[in-house]
């Protein structure tokens, strides 16, 4: 399959996907709370299980790529071998079977030029795939009504639909799967790929270095707002499959792009792993927006399945008064190892890091961020809430590191913790590190109780005890829920109402 | 309305309400005075559904309903609604839209249909003007940081909002300057009809000069000992409550 064959955009013709055929071959798992948790029943093309050296190459030849990218992804996999498993968070798993695991699984579905032309077999597979975007409220038609997000669908190890690539075009801005990029812009992708989280960097990024299959790219040339919102939503869907996406964004001088991240896959009663990286460049002047809404299956209550959460996320600010913001709303996996950081390199440039992590059930979160500031008048601000119910376990780790140059720097950290019964564990992890004397950090932590007196009060005006659960836990998240798109936000707030379904009574 | 009979409370293994009977019928006031300790604040409580209360004896009826049947929130939206003697602080939650999703929750169960962010504005600022509340207090965090005072008149304000169809005034008056009490006693009064029961428990018959009782009960020890007229709350305010104590040892 060759890359170009990987990604489509939709024909602007209404598609009227058959559904009522189609409803009973999607196997829904209908337990309460998690909805994304169905299966979509196509044909794929899959790698063998395991990790070897074949399974780089055979990845490689899939997305035909040039020998350059081959030679990366080399160099990655043996470094890889080098290196083991981290162990300093605060997280229990058994070890990951990298043997047991296949790192490519992609829709057998080829470049779809008209949708007549498709025999009768691809036609399924592509209604299929409408189909289940459609379910997991995924706008993949360019006149549905969230007209204003162009959406990068990557299903599994490749993606299957981006659209408005060609409105977004017409400015210069170049959104697509990366793979795509590899073809059509290699010098770019070769300038960056790598430049902010190298191979080297960790154990995860290494792996992901060696086997990433598709994420999003995305390019704002100088001066140029981005018109409408990006966003990549990824879908696992494959049994025993990991997903390794790769997203780069590059803002150049003066430029503006908000780009959405969502995710989610199946129930199934194993653990699958993600582990993606996601690079950003902020030239000068530029802002980089970037928000998730993370629900990967969370696994169930007693902690069978669900998705391990891998991820490295940095954001370069090269540029003078450029931005980088992060928001994410975590509220799936089972296990999430995520610290998305900015590089605040450029003088004046500002790192932003909103977060609410959720852990309910059996889930584990160690998340958090890094502020390294490196240019002067650098200014970060960390705002952190951490949710956890039932046997919930929830680690913030933060470090904020204030190099010699960062004159006048300045740090604000907001580190709050929300404890819902008495099985729920919160953590706080601090690392700070000043060297410059004129740099200021001032941290603020809490720990708070839903206490039993409040949801009194709440229930004896006529809150039911979800309702005035739900009501303190938006109350706990606002300052981060205001950083999130208007859709987003929303979206973020019933996600917490569901994952907490439970947590109380 | 609300009838109790020989109701016995247990907290923390203590022998609380003592048999308690006591019937306020639709359209009164009734006012209970007692000595602290006495079990009043218990009895707002156990009415109100909070948990930790062993009812070891009695019942009550509401409405015509088994109330110690029903959960806190389902006996809130019966129209069962207690000022609290300390009200709670809950941080986070904006007062305006904790008070939004109650009188929702309320109106659903009635039956109303729910009020849009508009319709919520408009009466949520009459209201405000019943109770003589400030816009800004009223638009902050439910009652975090509020003073005592201002704590207590946001429980009027809410009454005022959920219009129940009984409602419980715990010491509602203490810590009230004159100009609190005057509006907090206007949202009561503006309240009374003939439909609504209410119990306003109180150690001052200063409060009853401005919400004028049908009757007044003392509690004592876990049990209502003494009735009367508003007289009653004059004679207690002289007198102190340990005649009726002399009285109830030489009765026992
Ligand atoms: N959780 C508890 N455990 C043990 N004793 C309790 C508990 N709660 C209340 N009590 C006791 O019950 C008795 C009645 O308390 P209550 O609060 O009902 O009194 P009150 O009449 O409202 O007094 P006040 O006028 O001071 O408000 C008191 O002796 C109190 O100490
Ligand atoms: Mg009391």
């Amino acid at each position: 399959m060759s890359p170009s064959a990987t990604a489509t955009t939709l024909p602007t013709e209404p598609v009227t996907p058959a559904v009522t055929e189609t409803e009973a071959t999607i196997a829904e798992f209908t337990a309460r709370g998690y909805d994304a948790g169905f299966v979509t029943d196509i044909s794929t093309d899959t790698a063998p299980p395991g990790l070897r050296e074949d399974t780089v190459r055979f990845i490689s030849a899939k997305k035909n790529e040039p020998e350059w990218l081959l030679e990366y992804r080399l160099r990655a996999y043996r470094h890889f071998l080098t290196l083991a498993e981290p162990d300093w968070a605060h997280l229990n798993y058994d070890p990951i079977d990298l043997q047991d695991i296949t790192f490519y699984s992609a829709p057998k579905l080829k470049e779809i030029k008209n949708i007549d032309d498709l025999t009768p077999e691809e036609r399924a597979d592509y209604d299929e795939l409408i189909k289940t975007y459609e379910k997991l409220g995924v706008p993949l038609h360019e006149r549905s009504k969230l007209s204003g997000v162009a959406v990068d669908a990557v299903f599994d190890s490749v993606s299957v639909v981006t659209t408005f690539k060609e409105q977004l075009g017409k400015v210069g801005v170049i959104f697509c799967p990366l793979s795509e990029a590899v073809e059509n812009h290699p010098e770019l992708v070769k300038q960056y790929l790598g430049s902010v989280v190298p191979h080297t960097d960790n154990y995860f990024s290494a792996l992901n270095a060696a086997v990433f299959s598709d994420g999003s790219f995305v390019y704002i040339p100088k001066g140029v707002r981005c018109p409408m919102e990006l966003s990549t939503y990824f879908r696992i869907n494959a049994a025993k499959s990991g997903q390794f996406e790769r997203t780069l964004i590059i803002a150049e001088e003066g430029s503006y792009v908000s780009y959405l991240e969502g995710c989610t896959a199946p129930m199934r009663d194993e653990n699958q792993l993600h582990a993606a990286v996601v690079e950003l460049i902020a030239m000068d002047d530029a802002s980089i927006k970037y928000s998730t809404v993370q629900n990967w299956y969370p696994g169930d209550e007693n902690g069978v399945g669900g998705i391990y959460n891998f991820v490295t996320k940095r954001g370069a600010c090269r540029g003078k008064r450029s931005k980088i913001s992060w928001t994410q709303v975590e509220t799936g996996s089972a296990i999430t190892w995520k610290y998305p950081s900015c590089i605040l390199q450029g003088d004046d440039s500002v790192g932003e890091f909103y977060s609410v992590a959720l852990s309910n059930n059996r889930q584990q979160a160690d998340t958090g961020t890094k502020m390294v500031h490196i240019g002067a008048n650098t200014r970060s601000t960390i705002v952190s809430k951490g949710i956890s119910a039932g046997h919930g376990q929830q680690t913030y780790r933060g470090q904020v590191k204030m190099l010699k140059g960062a004159k006048g720097a300045r740090n604000y950290t907001q580190c709050d913790s929300l404890l819902m019964g008495d099985t729920a564990i919160a953590d706080t992890v601090p690392y700070i590190e000043v060297n410059n004397s004129s740099a200021q950090v001032e941290h603020e932590a809490s720990t708070s109780k839903i206490n039993d007196d409040q949801l009194f009060y709440l229930m004896q005006r006529g809150l039911s005890a979800e309702d005035a659960v739900n009501l303190i836990v938006n109350g706990f998240c606002k300052d981060v829920f205001r950083e999130l798109p208007m859709e987003f936000a929303v979206e973020a707030q019933k996600l917490l109402e569901v994952s907490l379904e439970g947590a109380v009574g | 309305m609300l009838e109790i009979k020989n109701l016995k409370v247990k907290v923390g293994g203590k022998d609380i309400l003592r048999g308690l009977t006591l019937d306020v019928p639709a359209g009164e006031v009734h006012a209970i005075m007692g000595p602290n300790g006495s079990g009043k604040s218990t009895l707002s409580y156990v009415l109100a559904g909070r948990e930790g209360y062993d009812v070891t004896g009695g019942e009550v009826s509401f409405d015509g309903k088994d109330l110690l049947e029903m959960e806190a929130d389902e006996r809130a939206r019966e129209g069962m609604f207690l000022a609290f003697q300390y009200p709670v602080e809950v941080p986070g939650v904006s007062n305006k839209v904790f008070l939004k999703h109650a009188l929702n929750s309320i109106r659903k169960h009635r039956g109303q249909e729910e009020l849009d962010a508009v319709g919520f504005l408009k009466l949520f600022r009459s209201k405000l003007k019943t109770v003589k509340m400030d816009k800004k207090l009223a638009g902050r965090e439910l009652n975090s940081g509020f003073s005592g005072g201002e704590k207590k008149r946001n429980e009027i304000l809410q009454m005022a909002m959920l219009e129940p169809k009984f409602a419980i005034l715990d010491e509602t008056d203490s810590g009230l300057d004159i100009d609190a009490l005057k509006a907090v006693s206007d949202g009561v009064n503006a309240l009374r009809d003939e439909n609504r029961g209410m119990l306003v428990i109180t150690h001052y018959q200063r409060l009853l000069d401005y919400i004028v009782p049908d009757r007044v009960h003392v509690l004592l020890d876990g049990r209502i000992v003494k009735s009367g007229g508003k007289e009653l709350a004059l004679e207690l305010e002289e007198r102190g409550y340990d005649w009726i104590r002399a009285e109830q040892g030489g009765a026992n």
